[in-house]
């Protein structure tokens, strides 16, 4: 097998890359919709290598407010992930989630602060989200894939990002990004990071006979 | 007209007068700001890993503590600043998410603070003062003519260092 570039292997593969990140994604989307019980639509994703300093620029903003999940990945491949969604979107969720239990409007649900209660829930989305995403990802490639526990941040975009973005910096001078929309009744941006180490990627790509 | 250079990450930027440099949301990675106040000229170096002899991948100088701030110092002399004057400050290094174990990434913060420092020691440049670890994001400015250091969090007074 040969040992590839991450410019190499995302020009060469970028449409599988492309296909596993829509039926990671469409998986989520599904569970997303069971879970607030309301249709959600999704975007194709987009695939993108991104220099460092164009990262946080594609997610709506470098000092934008954004709501983190970040988990490790081990098993049969083995990285991060990190789902990211901006604040407002997230509030929107467990608003919904918890039958409007926030008790505010959509209009002061921007600044909404969270707390514990919320906090946990967040993390639940987020865990059932990058669940089924990575359920996908293990029942295609019929590999095993155990997530840890997420982690949450609510912080600004870029500083969530430093963390996957140095994760990718060991090994390239770019980032991979797999970029998913999602929507119900109103706009909801997330955006999917996956992270597996170089090893992991070629693996994926062997594993599905492409390589 | 005074002017905001942006940083981004594994990026760097010099200025004089009354301008300044800033960049936004630097969570594990470490804001170093360095300037000679004399000529009045400095610069900021966003740095993302602690060292660029752990990887073989290191070409781009501007993503490691050890090499990001041999550039800057290089930069800021080119500039006009004189190399036995220059003194420094920096912010970052917030450990984002905590996990329960101890993995080297997770804390990637600690580790990038504690390289700045023994980088910015090891070319005798003071260390004039710091904001780092905690779990928090910062946005930092910097005017190398007063030598103001801004640092902003999310839901926290703005802090000048």
């Amino acid at each position: 097998m040969k040992n590839l570039s991450m410019e190499e292997l995302t020009s060469q593969y970028s449409d599988v890359l492309k296909e596993l990140g829509n039926i990671g994604a469409g998986n989520a989307t599904t569970a997303l919709a069971q879970m607030i019980g309301c249709k959600v639509d999704m975007s194709v994703p987009q695939v993108k290598l991104l220099e460092f300093n164009e990262l946080s620029n594609i997610v709506g903003g470098e000092d934008e407010i954004m709501v983190g999940i970040y988990l490790q990945v081990e098993g049969d491949i083995e990285g991060n992930m990190m789902f990211i969604l901006e604040k407002a979107s997230a509030a929107h969720l467990v608003n919904k989630l918890m039958c409007g239990m926030l008790g505010v409007t959509e209009e002061e649900i921007v600044n909404h602060e969270f707390g514990e209660m919320e906090c946990s829930a967040i993390k639940e989305v987020g865990n059932i989200i990058t669940g089924a995403y990575l359920n996908a990802l293990s029942s295609l490639t019929n590999m095993m894939i155990y997530p840890s526990t997420p982690q949450m941040g609510i912080d600004m975009a870029a500083a969530l990002l430093s963390v996957p973005a140095a994760e990718f910096g060991l090994h390239a001078d770019k980032i991979l990004l797999v970029q998913t929309k999602f929507s119900d009744d109103i706009e909801l941006d997330g955006y999917f990071i996956l992270i597996p180490d170089m090893d992991s990627y070629q693996k994926i790509l062997t594993t599905l006979g492409v390589m | 007209m005074s002017e905001v250079i942006k940083v981004g990450m594994a990026d760097m930027a010099v200025c004089n007068g009354d301008d300044a440099v800033t960049t936004l949301g630097l969570g594990s990675c470490i804001g170093i700001a360095i300037r000679d106040a004399v000529a009045g000229v400095g610069g900021l170096v966003h740095i993302m890993l602690p060292d660029s002899t752990e990887i073989r991948n290191n070409s781009n100088r501007l993503k490691f503590a050890d090499t990001g701030i041999e550039e800057l110092v290089a930069a800021i002399v080119k500039a006009g600043g004189n190399r036995s004057r220059l003194v420094a400050k920096i912010a970052g290094g917030a450990q984002m998410f905590a996990f329960g174990s101890n993995s080297d990434i997770v804390r990637i913060g600690e580790r990038n603070a504690g390289a700045s420092k023994k980088k910015l020691s090891e070319m005798n440049i003071a260390l004039l003062a710091e904001d780092t670890g905690a779990t928090y994001g910062r946005t930092v400015i910097f005017y190398p003519k007063t030598g103001d250091f801004i640092i902003r969090s999310v839901g926290m007074p703005e802090k000048v260092i």
